[in-house]
């Protein structure tokens, strides 16, 4: 009879055992704090000190922004950034990471390779000012670390920006 | 006997779009489109039958997921298990095909579970109730009760693939970013799950920040970037010891946007030098490495050709980022799109004739796709923020990270079909972003 179709049997064992050692990581504490990028935390020293890094964050001014889309250096920005090679050759102990930053209007992959332009263009500038490039470094984040979170350009204006982070010690 | 049929899958724009995946299957049981409009093909899933004492959560479970992906494709509707006139309460008795008829179900699924010793052996049927007959032969599978997700998803992709003559999909993994925190702390790690958000698994851990992971065609590997030394650097993983190693770890420079070959020995991504970001290749066992593109430009986002012949990119030589096609060994690249706005993070499609790519324009984002060639773009999606598709192993079905808006903005997962229907969330238990869809297993 035709609706009893004899059943053919394939046999396929599956290998389930997809992963070894599945959520090994889900007791893991989450230390934001350690992750750089967070610009604006806590930086060692007094504002009144000036040679401490909380003087250069806040009274010298540790930021330049950007245009979208741009990684050119407005006069502002040049400004702030000879205020950062009057305090970097002053304070010779000091070397520097500079960051840089985009806003979330934009592909990720993309995000992060304008970062490095803007932070790069900071990085120029400093050089070309005379801070020798062994003392700096750069990185780019991205949009990976907003520091204003609305999605409107008084925010997107604040996060298109290069950041100088002050780290203490010589190192190579 | 003879019928006359043609299980289209998609709208006739779209059939012109790709010849060949419109494709006319011999098969019983049909899809009709209307004016670009599928009408799902209304099927039912009994429970399936447990055929020892204790597997019958499992049956209804079973029957459960495999409903689940089918009628998830939008290409099929299910009839509602209270309508069902007949019961299935015997793998092997004769199917009243009349009492299915009567409730308008073209195709029916019908199978068994039993479980002993640890061991779950799941059988199915799939027929063709208005021709009375069965669609395929008989099949079965076996694994671990911890596994019967995936028996469903190869009880499903079976049916799936009698039905329209395409493989399925549903047996298979995504890796993805999971997301928690607000915006400005915003903790990221990867994860893997089954392509319908089941199964996550915890990859890495949230301390350093985690992006953009991507499968190897065989799913036994994933490349991404992490911020684990303080800079962007290339790592690669083995998913089943969850190791990890620096791929790209040169001192001063940026790694980032990796991509494997389909042979799965080289690995493509993007290298930032100074303020010039470019397309390298490495070869894994080696370490050798080798500059595909050499603009002032940014060029990043690199894709394969399934045949690895090919590379698609994004670079903004022109202005803005636009897609480019370049050999595999670099050289000459040929722009590829030319509409209104910027293009990027432009993906191959499995079967080789067609990238998807996000697009920006006029304040919002897109998912698209286009020939290779970059005629026929058709947009997909439109939002706040859409990024980073990825392609179900079969080609059909594209998913993507999207981001809602403001300060409580948060990013999912979606998927939607390459004619842009059926746009669905997948669930996770967090924010999940940069999906990358592994193989059928």
């Amino acid at each position: 009879m035709r609706l009893i179709a004899k059943l053919t049997v394939l046999v396929a064992v599956l290998a389930l055992s997809a992963c070894t050692n599945p959520n090994r990581f889900d007791n893991e504490p989450v230390d934001l704090n350690a992750a750089t990028g967070q610009a604006g935390g806590i930086v060692p020293g007094s504002v009144n000190d000036p040679s401490s890094p909380a003087y250069f964050q806040q009274t010298v001014g540790d930021r330049v922004l950007f245009a979208v889309d741009q990684s050119t250096l407005s006069p502002e920005a040049r400004a702030t950034l000879d205020g950062q090679v009057q305090w970097l050759m002053t304070n010779t102990d000091y070397n520097a990471v500079i960051e840089g930053h985009a806003d979330e209007q934009g592909t990720r992959a993309y995000n992060l390779a304008l970062g490095a332009r803007r932070a790069n263009a900071v990085m120029e500038y400093l050089v070309a000012q005379g801070i020798p490039a062994n003392r700096l470094r750069f990185v780019s984040y991205g949009k990976e670390r907003p520091i204003e979170i609305c999605s409107e350009e008084s925010c997107y204006a604040k996060n298109r920006r290069a950041v100088t982070i002050i780290s203490a010690g010589l190192t190579s | 006997m003879k019928q006359v049929f043609a299980a289209l899958l998609s709208g006739l724009a779209f059939a012109l779009m790709v010849p060949g995946v419109a494709l006319a299957q011999d098969g019983p049981l049909r899809i009709e489109i209307t004016e670009g409009v599928i009408e799902p093909l209304p099927y039912a899933v009994p429970d399936f039958v447990a055929e020892s004492a204790g597997a019958q959560q499992l049956a209804q479970q079973i029957a459960r997921v495999v409903a689940d992906d089918l009628t998830g494709t939008g290409l099929f509707r299910e009839v509602p298990r209270e309508a069902h006139i007949s019961q299935i309460t015997s793998f092997g008795s004769p199917v009243q095909f009349a009492d299915w008829k009567a409730i308008n179900a073209q195709a029916l699924v019908t199978g068994a579970v039993s479980e002993e010793g640890g061991r779950v052996v799941v059988k199915f049927r799939v027929w063709d109730v208005f021709a009375g007959t069965e669609l395929g032969q008989g099949m079965q599978f076996a694994g671990t009760p911890e596994g019967w997700r995936r028996m469903a998803h190869k009880v499903a992709d079976q049916v799936y693939s009698r039905i329209t003559g395409e493989s399925g999909y549903f047996d298979s993994r995504v890796v993805f970013v999971s997301e928690s925190g607000p915006k400005d702390q915003r903790a990221k790690r990867l994860a893997v799950m089954d392509y319908d958000g089941a199964n996550v698994q915890y990859l890495t851990g949230s301390n350093a920040l985690v992006l953009a992971p991507r499968f190897s065609e065989d799913g036994q590997r994933v490349l991404y970037t992490s911020y684990e030394t303080g800079m962007p650097r290339v790592h690669v993983l083995e998913v089943g010891t969850v190791q990890s190693r620096i791929l790209q770890g040169q001192d001063g420079v940026m790694s980032f946007a990796p991509r494997f070959a389909p042979n799965g020995q080289t690995v493509v991504y993007s290298l930032t030098q100074g303020s010039n970001t470019d397309i390298w290749a490495m070869d894994i066992a080696s370490g050798g490495t080798r500059q595909l593109t050499s603009a002032p430009s940014i060029e990043t986002a690199p894709s394969y050709s399934p045949d690895g012949s090919q590379i698609v990119f994004e670079s903004d030589r022109s202005g803005t980022q636009q897609l480019y096609v370049m050999s595999a060994s670099g050289g000459e690249a040929r722009r590829i799109s030319f509409g209104q706005g910027r293009y990027s993070t432009p993906v191959w499609s499995p079967r080789g004739d067609m990238i998807a790519f996000t697009k920006q324009n006029a304040g919002r984002f897109h998912i698209g796709v286009m020939r290779t060639d970059g005629s026929e773009e058709r947009l997909l999606t439109a939002s706040f923020l859409d990024e980073g598709p990825t392609w179900a192993p079969n080609g059909r079905v594209i998913m993507f990270a999207r981001e809602t808006q403001g300060a409580q903005g948060s990013s999912s997962l979606y998927t939607v079909d390459i004619s842009g229907r059926n746009l669905k969330r997948v669930r996770t238990p967090e924010g999940a972003s940069d999906p990358s869809w592994g193989p059928l297993q």
